[in-house]
């Protein structure tokens, strides 16, 4: 599409540097370090060996992405319908992007972690279903805002199915919980939630820290990024006008 | 409407317009392919919000709730009709969303007026352009709106045709209805106005009552006017 | 003029919407279709020494049901888009939330229509032993029938506007016909077993539940989703 690449060319040039600031090193440098320490200074889990050290990069992900990114996703679009101010089009949208990038993580190192734990690579369980579900949803979200000319109209489409998703989470985690009471399953290998050794948790905050100072630092980029394309469009409407 | 605009991303479709319509009124806008006659016409019917200025009608604000729809009638460029459905049951269902209190009397009579009653059982998709155009005519005027607006009304109509709408235009100006007629057909509009007006590139650039124009000259002027660039 | 109050015109436009179906059949036919069809397929896609066509049958009632019911769903506001038919609905003296649910209600008439045809030719083709569970099942299909309809008649009229309306209408409705398709399978099982309908009240509710909030929230939302 050369002429959306032209608008963000022309909307790079009005703020040097692009979208990456130094929040967004920061949260780099953050992630490596808890990752070194993860792998290197933080001791083996007895039971689970070192496939346990992906929990230091899942759980976090997890967090952030079901309830920061698409909870900030569904209270913008909230406001949005309420006040109709663009910018919160853009901060939704932009945290659905984010916060699918995210549910990849939690999806690709679920199974990962999964296959060496629980011998198998995906249960149908509670928690990774409904993390599918969310993901299925927010790429519907984001297939649907690209069907959609007019902006407008594509916020409110957005906001609206981003608010029916929300209503629809209850729905989805109600009946994968009837549908495990009503089938049980053979217990599978699960570490019965042990409170973790001082270690490990100030490398599980580290992790969770560095985690949403990514999350941030991903949003704002996106952000700045919709809104350089929205004024970019905006000037583009003067230069018709 | 006063100052009306309307923007649809980088084009302004609608750049300031006042235009003033009492009851009676007929009012013809002309304008060549792009000057923003149709988007009036939306604005007016509710089914497109102003970006700037406001219009109203008896002094209702557009876009506004049930009220102010029941009062317009909209012949656009598509028939709206259902063509699987007959003209007659296209016409009791609009009568019945615009509560008519006989849908079935008011279908059938606005069908004699257009001279389809006797094509009215058939389905809409096996009727002719033209017939379809006057059974969309038919449409706007079933619920008697005290604003018609009609958006190229001519297409495919034949002299018949044609005679019949002027017919049904000057009974609503003796009924003190006001119309609105978008159009670049001159000749077919001019018989019927009373105001005619040029739109051109968004914005009004000519407003008279008929009386004072004369159906020849004003041809001339329209074509000298578009070919100026307004 | 004081129009019409938003449940007559509801009626009125359910009512147009259900006669322009039976006039043109289009729809219908090719759900009712593809839904025996799909019950064929389905039949040969398992080993029938494994899986005993009786648990196979309520999944794939419900799985057929869904696919069958996109079809209507498409066509739901398709079909106002051909002469701008939907523009005489919105220039009309009532309310948006008349337009919403007189579309929901004619798709819950063909998605009813779908299902006489539908259940009767599984129960037959699946030798499912219905005996007193049928009023069961209808029940459960009338629960489930409902919260399709809120949820795709609103997806429905979104998508219409959209440059892919058909495809994606499956990509944006079905993980909303998740809960609703688990729900009513695994009340379906329930019941075709011979259980009592008490053990699979946990479903029920839960559709019940789902058609409440989504019937609410979907009429709600819709005047959101007219381009203005």
């Amino acid at each position: 599409m050369p002429a959306d690449e032209a608008r963000s060319e022309r909307a790079g040039s009005r703020k040097r540097g692009g979208p990456f600031d130094w929040v967004f090193v920061v949260a780099v440098a953050a992630v490596v370090a808890t990752i070194v320490r993860a792998v290197y200074f933080t001791p083996v889990e007895a039971r689970q060996g070192a496939a346990q050290k992906i929990f230091y990069l899942h759980a976090p992900s997890a967090f952030v992405a079901l309830y920061v990114a698409f909870g900030l996703m569904a209270l913008a679009s909230a406001l949005y319908l309420w006040l109709r101010d663009p910018r919160l089009d853009q901060l939704a949208s932009s945290s659905a992007e984010v916060g699918l990038a995210f549910t990849t993580v939690v999806l690709v190192t679920g199974p990962i972690w999964g296959k060496t734990v629980w011998g198998a690579w995906w249960t149908w369980d509670a928690r990774l279903t409904l993390t599918l579900f969310l993901w299925l949803i927010i790429l519907g979200y984001l297939v649907l805002r690209g069907a959609v000319e007019d902006r407008q109209l594509r916020a409110r489409y957005s906001a609206v199915l981003a608010l029916l998703a929300a209503l629809l989470i209850p729905f989805i985690h109600l009946s994968v919980y009837l549908f495990r009471t009503l089938h049980p399953q053979p217990i599978v290998l699960k570490p019965s939630a042990p409170s973790l050794p001082p270690e490990m948790l100030t490398t599980f905050l580290m992790a969770l820290a560095s985690i949403l100072l990514l999350y941030v630092a991903l949003l704002r980029a996106r952000y700045a990024l919709a809104r350089a394309y929205a004024s970019a469009d905006a000037a583009d409407d003067e230069a018709y006008a | 409407m006063t100052g009306l605009s309307r923007r649809f991303g980088r084009r302004r479709a609608l750049d300031g317009v006042t235009l003033t319509v009492g009851p009676g009124d007929c009012l013809a806008i002309f304008g060549p392919n792009g000057a923003g006659k149709s988007t009036l016409i939306r604005i007016l019917a509710g089914l497109l919000e102003p970006s700037g200025g406001s219009a109203r009608i008896a002094g209702l604000e557009l876009p506004g709730g049930p009220a102010v729809r029941g009062m317009v009638g909209l012949v656009a460029h598509h028939s709206m009709l259902y063509p699987a459905l007959t003209a007659r049951e296209n016409l009791v269902f609009v009568a019945q969303l615009f509560g008519v209190r006989n849908p079935r009397a008011s279908a059938a009579a606005a069908l004699e007026r257009v001279g389809v009653l006797d094509r009215a059982d058939t389905p809409v998709r096996s009727l002719s352009r033209g017939l379809q155009q006057r059974v969309a005519i038919a449409r706007a005027a079933v619920h008697a709106p005290r604003l018609l607006l009609l958006d190229e009304p001519f297409t495919g109509l034949d002299p018949d045709g044609c005679a019949g709408l002027t017919e049904i235009l000057a009974e609503r100006r003796r009924a003190g209805g006001a119309s609105i007629v978008v159009t670049h057909q001159l000749a077919d509009a001019l018989a019927l106005a009373t105001h005619v007006a040029v739109l051109y590139d968004g914005r009004v650039v000519r407003y008279e009552p008929r009386g004072t124009v004369d159906p020849d000259r004003y041809a001339d002027g329209y074509r000298e006017l578009v070919a100026a660039g307004g | 003029m004081a129009g019409t109050s938003t449940w007559a015109a509801a009626l009125v436009i359910a009512r147009k919407d259900v006669a322009v179906e039976v006039r043109t059949r289009a729809a219908f036919l090719s759900a009712t279709v593809f839904a025996l069809l799909a019950a064929a397929i389905f039949y040969y896609a398992w080993d029938p020494t494994a899986v005993s066509s009786l648990d196979l049958a309520p999944g794939v009632l419900w799985v057929i049901f869904t696919f069958s019911g996109l079809l209507g769903l498409n066509r739901s506001f398709g079909a106002e888009l051909s002469e701008r038919a939907i523009d005489g609905l919105l220039t009309a003296p009532i309310a948006r939330e008349a337009i919403f649910l007189g579309k929901a209600l004619a798709n819950l008439a063909f998605l009813i229509g779908v299902q006489l045809i539908a259940i009767p030719a599984v129960i037959l083709l699946y030798n499912v032993p219905v005996g007193r569970a049928l009023w069961g099942i209808a029940a459960v299909g009338l629960l489930a029938a409902i919260g399709l309809v809120a949820v795709g008649t609103l997806f429905s009229a979104m998508v219409v506007n959209t440059r892919f309306a058909e495809l994606l209408l499956p990509m944006v409705a079905l993980p909303f016909f998740v809960p609703v398709i688990m729900a009513a399978a695994q009340a379906t099982t329930t019941l075709v077993a011979g259980r009592p309908i008490a053990e699979a009240g946990g479903w029920i509710r839960l559709l019940g539940a789902f058609d409440l909030v989504f019937a609410a929230a979907c009429t709600v939302a819709y005047p959101f989703t007219i381009e203005r």
